[in-house]
């Protein structure tokens, strides 16, 4: 063969020939939403450097300022660019570090609500029968609750054992725990259905013949070639989570007011919305909008980019 | 000669894409007269499909004609807009596709798709196309049509509905039928049938056929004259006696002798190195190199005892299905005690139809599937009473299988050397990691791929190249014992010729023991010493492989013995020639 005597090609080079990477470059709204997502990334990750005010340092709020409209309003004030909440704190300021703690809790869930379902699914679809029965039962069970409503038992739950004070402490984890355990049924129906699919594939039987024992057929050959699907669900849902949570801090069980999140800022907005303060809730409502459509569109594009028959 | 229906002429097909495009036929030039069946062979991706798809202006996107005409009668037809091609399609031009299952509407029946498609083409009141129907079902030879003509697709057997599909290309009086592997799909016994079947359509109507095809037995049955297609081009067009019996070129010698041969067992395919490079294998010397080294194979219990290598008997294994919740369960008996001896050294193939339960077997021997009954002694130790995994393991390590799609037998996500490492990894058979890289890189070459395939994925290899992959990772244990599970069914006739090649090389080499399973007699006959005849989960007859092909006794095996295509491929001197050379 003529190509044996070719150059390993580096990383990047292969990175540059392969398929995805030609099919993001010709796809404009994949690149538009990439560019929108990893500029509110960039904002929330370098708040403290990039917002003009710590909205969280009680020391630098001050009463006096509140309510101030955009800066290009004839009240505003230009140190205030997008106005300021009820409390005084600027908004743009809040929105940075509020997406901060509503990209932590959507990835941090997402995370969690993977791994149970993937690790559900593999166990299910691997071994069938009545483990496989139980486990889905289960699964669809939990299916049968809204998301929300199980997230809102949770939280409640957690409310009810923990002191009051460290609740507000807590309040990030129990987020995450709780929109994590209502999401991870679609991983596992996913996991569970791939693997079905893989388990009577030829590279399976392959591997029993060889003699290895089922948990390194399960990790090392059928974990790897039932990933694809999940990484496009991990996308939507991330979008799905971010959303929760702002329901949540929406109606008050989530982020304790003191630390907002895009969620919180936009019921405290809500509440303003009609006796003309309107900037509280539009903007952290478009950043929401704008962080949610990029990353949906970005999974969707991942979707048909992974599939080789739409390629 | 006589005038052709269809004239094909320095016909250019391209798929461009991102990289360039590639031409799938290039400068072809074909032409079938009224009452004539041409023949167009060739190996999968030699473009035979496509051209069939050129003519009927059916090319997928984004593939289309390049250059060069093609003419219906003196007609021009290539390149017609479609509204005009439609009138062509099915009209003058009929079609048979190779799966009679997917090319039928399951949900009307075979009387609303006759009459739809008679009515859309002539001029027919709804009375007289359902009696166009009914005679047309009766002469492609379906019994009782007046009544069957109300049936359902699903109701007619796989055979039946073949020829409802011909029925359908005739609806219209077509001047030419296009047929792609028109009898791929189907058991050989009804093969033969549909193929006797199209000659006399043939003849009777006066039509020209193209018989597109990869099979050189349905060649030398039907066909006229032959074009064998060679990537893209077409190399050799010729009457089908010429061309069976004395091709010209060089391909065309090498794809008839690849052939395997139902009538003589040779001792490797002649010729067929050419086809696909694969690097020279060198020998090996077995008391010096890793393959050789600590066998490990006791020296069985009593010291020289000969006992037989695996000794099956009264294997059992039963499929259970539904059961909860309601749904009935059923159960299917696929292996129905079934006994049979492997002596070591030898080569026993198992044949028989699908779903006879030759697969199953070879899944209970090596234990993917569990024994409903039965014993499987291998080297005198009863596998099916042993409970420890470890134990299990040193003996499961001394089998292994080689298994049918070369696709989904390894894994994609890993590399090759990955893919070939792990059982040596697992079963500690190196000392070191740069052992096991300097054991890996030398089963590559061994196997004809060369140590660079190492670092590369299996979707960088042809599935011929991908089943070598996976008789290394077989290797890679260092096996006594090697069930082949319809290794070669899966590939090209070429490809398929050079793999039994390897593996009757690596058996001599290794003395390895075989299992070989297959459909295909020819085949059975070219490998093996014995062979055990299945049929319906039960082993009819266990024969020396030359006893079975000259008297069988049973019932079935005569039966399927009989079936056998009949062609046999170059002369004697042929042969002679290619194997002095």
């Amino acid at each position: 063969m003529s190509d044996m005597t070719e150059q390993q090609p580096s990383f990047l080079t292969r990175l540059r020939d392969s398929d995805l990477w030609w099919s993001f470059i010709h796809s404009p709204g994949a690149i538009i939403a990439s560019v929108l997502t990893v500029m509110i990334v960039a904002g929330a990750l370098f708040a403290g450097l990039v917002a003009p005010h710590d909205p969280f340092d009680l020391a630098t709020v001050d009463l006096f300022d509140a309510l101030l409209p955009p800066a290009w309003e004839a009240e505003g004030n230009s140190s205030y660019l997008l106005g300021t909440d009820d409390q005084g704190r600027d908004v743009f300021s809040t929105i940075l570090y509020g997406s901060r703690i509503s990209l932590i809790v959507g990835f941090a869930s997402v995370a969690l609500a993977a791994v149970i379902g993937i690790t559900v699914g593999l166990i299910a679809g691997y071994s069938g029968g009545i483990l496989d029965s139980f486990l889905m039962r289960v699964a669809d069970i939990q299916l049968s609750f809204p998301a929300i409503l199980i997230a809102l038992l949770i939280d409640g739950v957690a409310r009810g054992i923990l002191p009051r004070e460290a609740h507000d402490e807590v309040a990030v984890y129990v987020l995450v725990v709780a929109i994590g355990l209502s999401f991870w049924v679609q991983y596992a129906r996913t996991v569970r259905s791939s693997v079905m699919v893989e388990r009577n594939k030829e590279y399976v039987q392959a591997g029993q013949v060889i003699g290895l024992p089922n948990w390194i057929i399960l990790i090392r050959h059928i974990l790897p070639n039932v990933l694809g699907p999940v990484l496009v669900i991990a996308t939507i849902q991330l979008a799905l989570a971010i959303i929760t949570e702002a329901t949540l801090s929406f109606l008050g069980v989530g982020v304790p007011p003191t630390s907002p999140s895009l969620g919180t800022l936009i019921r405290i907005g809500n509440d303003y919305l009609f006796s003309g303060e309107w900037w509280i809730t539009i903007f952290p409502g478009v950043a929401l909008v704008v962080l949610v459509l990029s990353v949906n569109i970005l999974g969707d594009w991942l979707r048909d980019a992974l599939n080789p028959k739409l390629r | 000669m006589t005038k052709a229906l269809l004239d094909i002429r320095d016909l250019i097909v391209e798929f461009p894409s991102r990289h360039g495009g590639v031409v799938a036929a290039r400068q072809v030039n074909l032409s079938v007269a009224a009452g004539e069946i041409l023949g167009v062979v060739g190996e999968s991706g030699a473009g035979k499909s496509t051209i069939g798809n050129a003519v009927m202006n059916l090319l997928e996107r984004p593939g289309r004609i390049g250059g060069g005409e093609i003419y219906l009668k003196g007609e021009k037809i290539s390149n017609l807009p479609d509204h005009e091609m439609r009138k062509i399609r099915g009209k003058r031009i009929g079609m048979i596709f190779q799966d009679p299952l997917t090319s039928l509407n399951p949900l009307e029946t075979v009387a609303d798709q006759l009459i739809g498609t008679i009515r859309t083409h002539l001029d027919l009141s709804a009375d007289e196309a359902r009696a166009r129907a009914i005679s047309l079902l009766d002469q492609v030879g379906i019994p009782d049509p007046a009544v069957r003509v109300d049936h359902y697709p699903h109701q007619f057997s796989g055979g039946m509905r073949q020829r409802v599909v011909i029925a359908l290309a005739l609806c219209a009086e077509p001047e030419v039928i296009l047929a792609d592997e028109p009898t791929t799909a189907l058991d050989v016994s009804i093969q033969a049938q549909i193929l006797e079947l199209l000659k006399d359509l043939v003849r009777q109507r006066g039509v020209g056929m193209i018989l597109i095809t990869h099979d050189m037995g349905v060649i030398a049955e039907v066909a006229d004259r032959v074009a064998v297609m060679y990537r893209g081009e077409v190399v050799e067009t010729g009457p089908t006696a010429k061309i069976l019996g004395d091709p010209d070129h060089a391909y065309t010698r090498s794809l008839i002798s690849a052939v395997p041969r139902p009538d003589i067992r040779l001792h490797r395919f002649p010729m067929v190195e050419s086809i696909e490079r694969a690097g020279e294998r060198r020998e090996l010397d077995l008391s010096t190199h890793w393959l050789g080294k600590a066998r490990d194979f006791d020296t069985r219990g009593g010291g020289g005892a000969t006992g037989p290598l695996l000794a099956v008997k009264d294997l059992e294994m039963v499929f259970r299905s539904g059961g909860f919740l309601g749904s009935k369960a059923s159960s299917l008996r696929a292996v129905d005690r079934v006994s049979f001896d492997i002596r070591d050294g030898e080569c026993f193939g198992i044949v028989g139809e699908s779903g006879s339960g030759k697969s199953t077997i070879a899944r209970l021997v090596t234990g993917i599937y569990k024994a409903a009954g039965g014993s499987i002694s291998f080297n005198g130790t009863d596998l099916t009473k042993l409970k420890n995994r470890k134990e299990l393991n040193k003996h499961r390590r001394q089998m292994q299988m080689i298994f049918q799609d070369p696709f989904s037998s390894v894994n994609a996500r890993m590399k090759v050397r990955d893919i070939i490492a792990e059982p040596i990894r697992f079963h500690k058979l190196s000392g070191s990691e740069s052992e096991t890289r300097r054991i890996v890189d030398d089963l590559l070459d061994h196997v004809g791929l060369g140590a660079r395939a190492a670092v590369k994925y299996p979707h960088e290899f042809s599935g011929g190249q991908r089943q070598r992959i996976s008789i290394a990772r077989a290797l890679a244990t260092r096996p006594r014992f090697l069930i082949c599970d319809e290794p070669t069914s899966a590939l090209d006739v070429s490809i398929q010729a050079q793999i039994l090649n390897l593996l009757k090389d690596l058996q001599e080499e290794l003395g390895l023991t075989m299992m070989f399973i297959s459909h295909d007699l020819p085949v059975i006959r070219q490998m093996c010493d014995r062979v055990g005849v299945m049929s319906k989960g039960r082993m009819v007859e266990i024969a020396e492989t030359e006893n079975l092909f000259v008297a069988p006794k049973d019932d079935y095996s005569k039966h399927l013995i009989s079936l056998m295509p009949s062609y046999s491929g170059l002369s004697e001197r042929e042969v002679g020639q290619a194997e002095a050379s």
